[in-house]
């Protein structure tokens, strides 16, 4: 496989989110708007790429029977890292990711992409495959919190269409998470297949 | 790799280890910059309720279980003002912290949200600039507001569609008004605050209008 089909699979082919379905819980939580969406996504790609990495260099080290909680550690610490740092030196961007970051441990395409990618592949590729999943699960996210937020709050990006007032409210709440995620896959894989 | 008992309490030792150690490191060099971010960003919350001042000092307070803390801001002619941090438990989402700047003749000069839950579009409109809640109260004596939404037979407005946000909003800000009282010593002992929600009297108005409250 070339390194950009790498790449594009993450956000195609193996989209962790309408293909995969892995890490529902973060999706559905957070996608209330397009922005908190965004802000999840790109967290975990940060993530996702270190880990992936240091999991693909350490691969030949790890006895299979102790792999799944040797994977976690790394997840965990680097989250835990990650957090600190931005907590100290970008404190704006913390105000406003924050509250997505401990949810990053639970993220299972974090474990997943460890456990079916980075395990079995080199460094260079397990970086590309968590750049492809990144982009794919950022794109999914702000895709369906941008729904969410049209149809909810008759916003974009935080933008006033002027039409709040016209909106059903259960977009933004949980039972409309669930809605548009469902249509959003429908389309998606329906697009997908041609 | 073939799993062994040897090799596989080894690696999982040495990776906690290293991982534990790492964890540390990042701890010990974030831990002062974490704090002044967290001073810097109190400091400019206090600023941002208050006029211009030189320095504060912090008390606290506890009102109905929860802490509440006092920022008395002071230049070279006296107190400038007092900057409570107060919060509710009563929002639609949960927890509502936020800072509430009273001048020491009592008026409220400002409020800033610092953290809340609530339903992105609707509840969320109370960290707006200029929101109906902010300006129902901004720049009036704290000491004559009922703190209570018209839909309870108060004088303040409420956001649309936000009863319960609002609700908890001036909970929140009723809370921070009794601080303020003990702290400039017009009162020496916090009451406690319920007024915010809905009392018994009008029990009968708020069950009709349950029908078309959201949040």
């Amino acid at each position: 496989m070339n390194k950009l089909q790498i790449v594009l699979s993450g956000i195609l082919k193996n989209n962790p989110t309408f293909v995969l379905v892995l890490g529902m819980c973060p999706t559905l939580g957070t996608t209330t708007s397009a922005i908190n969406g965004m802000g999840m996504g790109v967290a975990t790609m940060a993530v996702l790429i270190m880990s992936n990495l240091v999991i693909s260099l350490i691969k030949n080290f790890i006895p299979d029977k102790v792999r799944i909680p040797a994977f976690i550690v790394v997840i965990a610490s680097f989250v835990t890292i990650i957090q600190m740092l931005m907590q100290a030196y970008v404190p704006s961007l913390y105000a406003s990711l924050g509250v997505f970051i401990p949810l990053i441990v639970v993220n299972c395409i974090i474990l997943g992409r460890a456990e079916a990618f980075a395990s079995k592949n080199g460094p260079i590729d397990s970086i590309l495959d968590g750049v492809g999943i990144g982009i794919g699960f950022t794109l999914s996210l702000t895709a369906i919190g941008a729904v969410r937020e049209v149809l909810g709050s008759g916003a974009i990006f935080g933008y006033s269409l002027g039409i709040a007032d016209y909106m059903p409210l259960v977009f933004v709440l949980a039972p409309g998470a669930f809605l548009v995620l469902g249509y959003l896959m429908v389309l998606f894989n329906k697009l997908a297949k041609k | 790799m073939k799993s062994t008992l040897f090799n596989m309490v080894a690696v999982l030792f040495t990776i906690t280890l290293i991982a534990s150690a790492g964890v540390g490191a990042v701890n010990m060099i974030t831990e002062e910059p974490i704090a002044a971010a967290k001073a810097q960003a109190t400091t400019e919350a206090v600023a941002n309720v208050l006029p211009a001042f030189d320095n504060n000092e912090v008390q606290e307070q506890e009102i109905d279980g929860m802490s509440i803390k006092v920022y008395t801001a002071m230049n070279a002619s006296g107190v400038v003002g007092y900057a409570v941090e107060s919060m509710t438990k009563n929002g639609f989402g949960g927890a509502i912290r936020m800072m509430v700047g009273f001048l020491p003749d009592g008026k409220i000069y400002n409020v800033n949200v610092l953290e809340q839950v609530e339903t992105p579009g609707l509840g969320t409109k109370m960290c707006d600039e200029g929101n109906a809640l902010i300006s129902s109260i901004k720049d009036k004596d704290a000491d004559e507001i009922k703190f209570s939404v018209k839909k309870d037979g108060g004088e303040l407005d409420a956001l649309t569609a936000a009863t319960i946000s609002s609700r908890a909003y001036y909970d929140a800000v009723a809370r921070a008004h009794q601080a303020f009282l003990v702290a400039s010593g017009q009162k020496s002992e916090a009451d406690g605050v319920t007024s915010a929600t809905a009392t018994s009297e009008n029990n009968e108005g708020e069950a009709a209008q349950k029908g078309g409250e959201n949040e």
